[in-house]
């Protein structure tokens, strides 16, 4: 009895020293959505470099154009962590834990902009889309999928007949994309992403117009797996909150445009989580 | 058109090979052109159908997961490539859905998402009812006549089972400007090649011609009367041209000599007539003057004192005598018997002249080349030789040479004599041989006669020559068997 006892702390030491030692080997997994432009390689490949150095571990992002794919992936515990949507996160708050809100324009939100063709000069808001064309970005998107259903739902509109046609272009870039063609009449997009591409792709922002804006969400967060290692959610959140202290970080960041990383609470996903009920989307 | 027949070869060759070359080249150049049209279109069939095949593929799976994105994405996609690709870029891709409504279109700012296509132009009304009636897995380029489009339908479906259509919209407007390219590419190299080949035939069509117009001039000339062969040179090639060249010198050399040959002839014959006729005569004369000589002498002997009857018998006499000197030198009979002409005989001939000579101070300078007699009438050779230098001392001007040559060769006794006096004109030179022409006014016109009569008897012949100031007479003599 007494060595079967000993015998089972000597095995669960062996299995903590080798889950640890394992924990020093195997990858950090990060899931990327679209909810920033993910599909920019050689700035996020540089972040990745940043985060293997800080962790002293090797770091693999995985790319992922829908959110729920992303989701799933967090589900069957295939990724550490995920920097998705507000929307997703309130949605499967139960399977994730808050890492870190980014930090844009000083503040913890971002807001959904309603945008039209640059050729298009009168309409003032949603409601002068009636039966167009218009571009969403993913059905778990708050900004470009929930945001302007909600507006229309608030004016007393259906949004599900609302519009002649309505499509997912799986990014927020794309809804950019698809409106400055003139494929669609208007589109719903990240205000963050917006930003971005005004500095990076000028030459998109400037077909497109800025109709309205929503009112504050909580920003997209970052978000650890719910069976994460505390010591590994320590580690990550530490690396993201410090990034501003170093030269390297900063440069970085300029490069997401963001100004930073803070630990965030729920609270700032109360009204997103609003939206989800009024909506009915839940 | 019979004129241009007759035109010169000079024009003739190089026009022809002109026509020729250009209808060769524009053969060729129309070939490239018709070749690059063909090229094009079968560039354009064979692009189309791979892309819309390709695309239709690809949007099979868009278009039945109704991603609009995707489908944008790939009809797009064509569009981006750099507008310098050797193929013609298409105008605007559709993606149709089973009642011709736009799924997608590459230029959603012109064609919107759902628009019937019936309602856009006339020709997309026609191309609805072709996609309607022939909804077959293979479409190649439709060409609507009129229409200023070409259109590439491919059925976006699977296993037969159709979910749409793929259209390829190429503008002509594109297409003709890179048909032009193609063929002003073909018309500038056919112009190339005008420009290279144009000048060559030109020259060469001069080489060959001026030979044959020199020919031409040249016969023409003989045809006149002037038997001048072309200059040498004209045609410096041993082909046909210039064997005919070759030819026609010989021809004309050969039509010269007979020429020369029938002149000479006729002069001969001319000599001989009258030296029948003044032989008959000096016969007639002299039987009856040895009469009348013979009875003048019988009458001086027996009437010889009285003065006056002296003095006209005398008179009779002395012109009795001239005629009969007369006669005589013109009576020549070779057949005279005699020794044979010797070195000796020139040496005499020189003292006989020496006189004469030193008067002008003139230098006889006399070439021997015999060693021993030859088999020729000692008498008759002094006279030739006599003949002949007091001609050229006659001729010759003060204080000049007088050469005389003679020598045996080739069994012919050779004589030459040269003197630096006045040319013989070509009027003197047809009758040089005729009595009683002289070239000066002191000889009464019987030595060269003589000379002449003699060398005719003796089998021999007679030239003068006038060449380089110097006035030449050649005699050759056959020596027959030795009389000594």
């Amino acid at each position: 009895m007494k060595l079967t006892r000993i015998l089972g702390v000597l095995g669960a030491l062996l299995a903590l020293s080798t889950a640890e030692a394992d924990d020093r080997t195997s990858p950090v997994r990060i899931g990327l959505t679209p909810t920033f432009p993910h599909d920019q390689y050689r700035p996020l490949e540089k972040w990745r470099l940043y985060m293997e150095r800080k962790l002293h571990r090797p770091v693999e992002f995985t790319r992922r154009d829908r959110y729920i794919e992303t989701m799933d992936l967090l589900r069957l515990k295939r990724l550490d962590f995920a920097w998705i949507c507000d929307y997703p996160y309130v949605h499967f708050r139960k399977q994730v834990k808050l890492l870190a809100v980014p930090v844009h324009n000083g503040r913890p939100y971002y807001q959904s902009y309603l945008i039209v063709p640059v050729g298009d000069k009168t309409t003032k808001s949603i409601l002068d889309l009636k039966d167009k064309v218009f571009a969403y970005t993913d059905p778990y998107s708050n900004t470009g999928y929930l945001a302007p259903r909600f507006e229309l739902q608030q004016a007393g509109a259906d949004p599900t007949r609302y519009f002649h046609k309505t499509f997912f272009a799986w990014s927020h870039r794309r809804v950019l994309e698809s409106v400055a063609t003139g494929l669609a009449d208007g589109g719903a997009i990240s205000s963050h992403v917006w930003d971005t591409l005004s500095i990076g792709k000028p030459e998109l922002t400037r077909a497109a117009r800025v109709v309205a804006k929503s009112s504050d969400y909580g920003f997209a967060p970052f978000v650890a797996q719910v069976s994460v290692s505390d010591d590994k959610f320590r580690e990550m959140q530490k690396l993201l909150l410090e990034m501003t202290e170093d030269e390297e970080g900063r440069a970085l960041l300029k490069e997401l445009n963001l100004d930073g990383f803070t630990v965030g609470d729920k609270r700032l996903y109360e009204h997103t989580e609003r939206v989800i009920k009024a909506v009915g989307e839940k | 058109m019979r004129s241009l027949f007759n035109l010169s070869f000079r024009y003739k060759i190089p026009l022809w090979g002109g026509v020729l070359i250009i209808t060769a080249t524009l053969a060729v150049s129309t070939a490239l052109i018709v070749q690059s049209y063909d090229d094009l279109r079968s560039d354009l069939v064979s692009s189309s159908t791979s892309l819309g095949r390709t695309l239709a593929k690809t949007l099979f799976s868009a278009m039945i997961q109704e991603d609009v994105w995707q489908a944008f994405a790939i009809i797009r996609a064509p569009l981006h490539e750099q507008s310098d690709d050797k193929l013609v870029q298409p105008e605007m891709i559709l993606a149709l859905d089973r009642r011709e409504r736009v799924f997608v279109s590459s230029h959603p700012k012109s064609v919107p998402m759902l628009t019937d296509i019936r309602k856009l132009d006339g020709e997309f009304a026609r191309l609805a009812e072709l996609i309607v009636a022939t909804p077959g897995p293979d479409a190649p380029i439709i060409d609507l006549a009129g229409a200023k489009r070409f259109y590439a339908a491919v059925p976006v479906a699977e296993e037969g089972a159709r979910l749409g259509t793929l259209v390829i919209v190429y503008s002509k407007e594109v297409f003709l400007p890179r048909f032009r390219a193609g063929a002003w590419r073909g018309a500038a190299i056919g112009l190339l090649v005008l420009a290279v080949l144009l000048p060559i035939n030109w020259y060469w069509g001069q080489r060959t011609a001026n030979p044959l117009i020199a020919l031409a001039r040249s016969t023409g000339d003989v045809a006149r009367g002037a038997l001048l062969p072309p200059p040498p040179g004209t045609y410096p090639y041993d082909d046909e041209l210039g064997r005919l060249f070759d030819a026609y010198g010989l021809m004309v050399k050969s039509l010269h000599e007979k020429t020369l040959l029938e002149e000479e002839m006729i002069r001969s014959e001319r000599l001989a007539a009258i030296g029948r006729l003044s032989a008959g005569i000096a016969h007639e004369i002299n039987n009856p003057l040895g009469g009348m000589l013979v009875a003048l002498a019988n009458f001086k002997r027996r009437n010889g004192d009285d003065e006056r009857t002296g003095k006209t018998v005398a008179i009779l006499e002395r012109g009795l005598t001239q005629i009969r000197d007369t006669v005589s030198a013109m009576l020549v009979d070779a057949k005279v018997k005699g020794r044979n002409f010797a070195p000796h005989d020139l040496e005499d001939v020189r003292l006989l002249l020496a006189g004469e000579a030193h008067n002008e101070a003139i230098i006889i300078d006399l070439e021997c080349g015999l060693t021993e007699p030859v088999a020729l009438p000692a008498t008759l050779v002094r006279q030739i030789l006599l003949n002949l230098l007091l001609n050229a001392l006659h001729a010759s001007p003060a204080s000049a040479t007088v050469s005389c040559a003679v020598h045996i060769a080739e069994g012919q006794l050779r004589i030459q004599t040269t003197n630096a006096g006045n040319a013989i004109t070509a009027n003197l030179m047809n009758h040089l041989f005729e009595p009683f022409v002289s070239g000066n006014e002191e000889g009464h016109g019987l030595g060269l006669w003589v000379t002449y009569q003699i060398v005719t008897q003796l089998g021999g012949q007679i030239a003068a020559e006038t060449r380089d100031g110097l006035t030449q007479f050649r005699v050759t003599l056959p020596v027959g068997e030795s009389h000594a």
